[in-house]
C-alpha cells in the first residue's frame, strides 16, 4: 500500500505539509470526476468556547474533494462540536471554516444546500413512512418534483430499503433507521456528507453493511465524506484521519502513514524448526526474532512486502504466516499516552462533558 | 522487538464493490433560496402536521373527551340547578361556545407540544438544518396546529344541534372563522413556549398552569357581567375571554330568546363600561397571536 506513492505524479497541491499520498488522493478524485479543485472543507483556527470550557481549541485542516475524512477521538474530544460548526448548527467562537467553498457563518444557506447530515441520534419522524420522510426532506430542500421520485428510488435501493418504503419508520430497527438517514442525507445530492458516529450503537454486522454503503457511495457519487468515529477499526476505512483529543488535532495523516510512524508490522511465522528459523532470520535479514504465542515473532517496517521475500529466501519451511500492522490504538496511544477507552473514562473528560451539558 | 503483541490483525476486508451494475445517477440540484422555496417549506411542515394528526386516531378521540364531559355531563347536571337563572335557555347551549373554545385550545396546545417531542426525538434538527428560513418552519407549524385544532373544533361544531344551537350558515361560518383565529393564536403561544422549554414534562405542566386558569377565568362557564371586581379584572385580562365572548354573541344572535335572558347570559365584555365590539375582540386575539408568533420566530432564529 505504501509503495503506491512511488508511481504517483509529483504532489501538485500547495505543499503546506500535505503528504504525497494525500495529494495523490485529491488529484485522483479531482481528475476522475472533473470537480473544481476547491477543497471540500477548509478550517482555519476554529475555536468553540462554552463559558469556561473550550470544547475546540483552534484547529486547522483541509479536506480535498472526494476524500473520506475521519475524525477520531474519545467522547468529549470536540469532534461533534466541530462537525456542528461545519454544518452551521453551532456558531464558532473564533476562526473560520468553509464547506463546499462557502463560509459556515456568512453563507449558512449555501453551506446547508450543499451538505448532507447523518447525526449520532436519529432525526427521522417515526410516525411517517420511510418514503414520507424522504419526500418531506426533498421538498424542504426544494428538490425539483420531477427529479425527486427517481432520486428517492435510487437512494432507497442503494441502502436496501426500497421494499420497506411504505412502512412506518417506528417499525424499523436501529440499523435500518441509520441506513434510511444516510439515504436521506444523500437525497439532495450534497457535495459533502457529514456522518457523526454513523455506526455507534449498531451491531457488528450492521456496522459493516453501513460501511459497504459508504464505500459504494464514494464510488458512485461525486462526494466528500466527513465523519467522526471512536471505533478504531472504522477509522481504517478513511483516506485520512485526524486524531482529536482535548479539543485539539493531535495528528492528521493517512491511517497507513500514521501506523508506519508508530512502528513496524508484527510478523509471526510457524515453522518446522523455530530455532533454525530464528537463526536463519538473523543471518539472512539481520532480524532479531523471538518466540511469542507459540510462533516466531518479529517486527519489520513493511510486513506485507517482506513476507514474499521470506518465503523465497528462508531456508526453513514455513507452515503459517500472519502479519499484523500496528493498530490505530497504538497510534492513539503513541500520541496521547493513553488508549481511547482510557481517555473516555477519565474523570477529567467526564467533568468536561458535565460542564458542556450545563452550558447549553 | 515486536511492537504490540496484542495488536489485532487489521488487514482490510476486501471492499465489496457494487453488486449490481451502477445505475445512472440521478443528480439533483437544490435551487437557491426563493419566496417559492419558503412557501414550499411552510407547506411541508403544515402537511406533516396533518399527516401525523390523521395517523393519531387515539388523539382525536381523547381530545374530544373533555368537551363531551363539559357539554353533556356538567352541562346536563348543572342545568337543573341553574334553570332559574338561565331564563329558560338550556345551560348546554350557554356553555357551548366555551366548550368549543376549549376543544380548540387543547388541540392547538398538543400540536405545539409536538415541537418538544420533535426536539427530543431529533426531528427538529432535521428541519433546523434545512436551507430555509426558521420563520417558514414556525409559520408552517402554527398553520398546521391551527388546521388540526380547527378540524377538532368542526367536530364539536357538528354537535351544535344536540345542545340547541341552530345549524345556521351564518353562525357556522362566523364561529368557524373565530375558532380558526383562536387556534392559530394558541398554537403560536404554544410554539413560543416550546422554543424555550425543552422537556415534555415541564411543557405539559406549564400548559396545565396556563390553560386551566385561562379557561375558568374566560367566562366560558359563566356570564361576565356583575362579577366581583377581582374576578372581573382577571376576566378582562384573560385573552380567552375575547374568543369566548364574540362566539357566544354569534350563537345568541341565532337564538330566539327573550331580552332578559340575552341580558343575563350574553352581557358582552365591557372595558370601563364601554361595550367591546366583536371585531375589536377578534383583533385582540389576532394581535396577541401575531405578537407571540413574532417572539417564537425570533427565538427559533436565534436558537443554536
Amino acid at each position: 500500500m505504501i509503495e503506491q506513492t512511488d508511481h504517483k505524479t509529483p504532489n501538485t497541491t500547495p505543499g503546506d505539509g500535505a503528504l504525497p499520498g494525500v495529494g495523490a488522493i485529491a488529484i485522483a478524485a479531482a481528475a476522475g470526476v472533473g470537480v473544481t479543485p476547491v477543497a471540500a472543507v477548509t478550517v482555519d483556527g476554529l475555536v468553540k468556547r462554552y463559558d469556561e470550557v473550550e470544547a475546540v481549541r483552534g484547529i486547522a485542516f483541509e479536506v480535498p474533494a472526494g476524500e473520506v475524512f475521519g475524525f477520531l477521538g474519545p467522547n468529549g474530544a470536540g469532534k461533534s462540536t466541530t462537525i456542528n460548526m461545519l454544518c452551521t448548527l453551532v456558531r464558532p467562537s473564533a476562526g473560520s471554516a468553509q464547506v463546499a467553498g462557502h463560509d459556515v457563518v456568512t453563507e449558512r444557506d449555501e453551506v446547508r444546500r450543499n451538505i448532507g447530515l447523518v447525526f449520532q441520534d436519529t432525526t427521522l419522524d417515526g410516525y411517517l413512512s420511510a418514503e414520507q420522510n424522504l419526500r418531506l426532506h426533498g421538498e424542504l430542500y426544494g428538490v425539483p418534483r420531477g427529479a425527486l421520485e427517481q432520486r428517492m428510488g435510487q437512494v432507497m435501493q442503494m441502502v436496501g430499503l426500497w421494499e420497506r418504503r411504505a412502512s412506518l419508520v417506528n417499525t424499523f430497527s436501529g440499523g435500518m433507521k441509520r441506513r434510511l438517514e444516510i439515504a436521506r442525507g444523500l437525497l439532495h445530492s450534497p457535495r459533502v456528507l457529514f456522518l457523526d458516529e454513523p455506526t455507534v450503537g449498531l451491531d457488528p454486522q450492521t456496522r459493516s453493511s453501513i460501511w459497504s454503503y459508504i464505500r459504494e457511495l464514494k464510488e458512485r457519487e461525486d462526494i466528500t465524506i466527513f465523519m467522526t468515529t471512536h471505533y478504531m477499526d472504522e477509522a481504517e476505512y478513511c483516506d485520512r484521519i485526524a486524531i482529536m483529543d482535548h479539543g485539539r488535532i493531535i495528528v492528521l495523516d493517512t491511517p497507513e502513514a500514521l501506523k508506519a510512524k508508530v512502528g513496524k508490522d508484527r510478523v509471526q511465522i510457524k515453522t518446522e524448526d523455530d530455532q533454525a528459523a530464528i537463526a536463519a532470520l538473523r543471518e539472512r535479514f539481520g532480524i532479531d526474532a523471538t518466540i511469542a504465542e507459540g510462533a516466531v515473532t518479529f517486527g519489520v517496517p513493511d510486513g506485507e512486502q517482506f513476507v514474499p521475500r521470506l518465503f523465497a529466501e528462508l531456508s526453513v519451511p514455513i507452515r503459517a504466516v500472519s502479519v499484523a500492522r500496528p493498530s490505530l490504538d497504538d497510534v492513539f496511544m503513541a500520541h496521547t499516552g493513553s488508549t481511547i477507552r482510557d481517555a473516555e473514562s477519565t474523570g477529567a473528560d467526564r467533568m468536561r462533558n458535565v460542564a458542556r451539558m450545563m452550558s447549553r | 522487538m515486536a511492537t504490540q503483541t496484542t495488536a489485532p490483525s487489521t488487514s482490510l476486508p476486501a471492499p465489496t464493490g457494487p453488486q449490481t451494475s451502477p445505475h445512472e445517477i440521478a443528480r439533483v440540484r437544490v435551487p437557491t433560496r426563493s419566496a417559492r422555496g419558503e412557501l414550499r417549506a411552510i407547506k411541508v411542515v403544515w402537511k406533516r402536521e396533518l399527516i401525523r394528526f390523521s395517523r393519531d386516531r387515539l388523539r382525536i378521540l381523547t381530545s374530544l373527551m373533555q368537551p363531551f364531559l363539559f357539554l353533556f355531563v356538567l352541562g346536563t347536571g348543572l342545568s337543573r340547578l341553574a334553570s332559574v337563572g338561565t331564563h329558560g335557555v338550556n345551560l348546554r347551549t350557554f356553555v357551548f361556545p366555551g366548550v368549543l373554545c376549549m376543544a380548540v385550545m387543547f388541540t392547538a396546545m398538543f400540536s405545539a407540544a409536538s415541537l418538544v417531542w420533535d426536539r427530543e426525538f431529533g426531528f427538529l434538527r432535521e428541519m433546523m438544518v434545512a436551507p430555509v428560513r426558521r420563520s417558514s418552519l414556525v409559520l408552517g407549524k402554527c398553520f398546521g396546529g391551527a388546521t388540526v385544532a380547527g378540524f377538532q373544533g368542526v367536530i364539536v361544531l357538528c354537535l351544535a344541534g344536540l345542545v340547541g344551537v341552530p345549524y345556521a350558515a351564518g353562525l357556522i361560518v362566523e364561529v368557524f372563522a373565530l375558532q380558526m383565529l383562536l387556534a392559530f393564536a394558541v398554537t403560536a403561544f404554544g410554539v413560543m413556549v416550546a422554543a424555550r422549554i425543552t422537556q415534555m414534562q415541564s411543557f405539559m405542566a406549564l400548559m396545565q398552569m396556563a390553560i386551566m386558569p385561562m379557561y375558568f377565568l374566560s367566562g366560558a362557564l359563566f356570564p361576565v357581567s356583575g362579577l366581583p371586581q377581582w374576578l372581573a379584572i382577571l376576566n378582562r385580562l384573560d385573552p380567552l375571554t375575547y374568543a369566548v365572548d364574540p362566539m357566544r354573541r354569534i350563537v345568541f344572535a341565532h337564538l330566539h330568546v327573550g331580552a332578559a335572558a340575552r341580558h343575563a347570559l350574553d352581557p358582552g365584555v365591557t372595558w370601563w363600561s364601554w361595550h367591546v365590539p366583536s371585531l375589536v375582540e377578534a383583533a385582540v386575539i389576532a394581535l396577541l397571536g401575531l405578537g407571540m408568533l413574532a417572539i417564537a420566530i425570533v427565538q427559533f432564529s436565534r436558537a443554536e
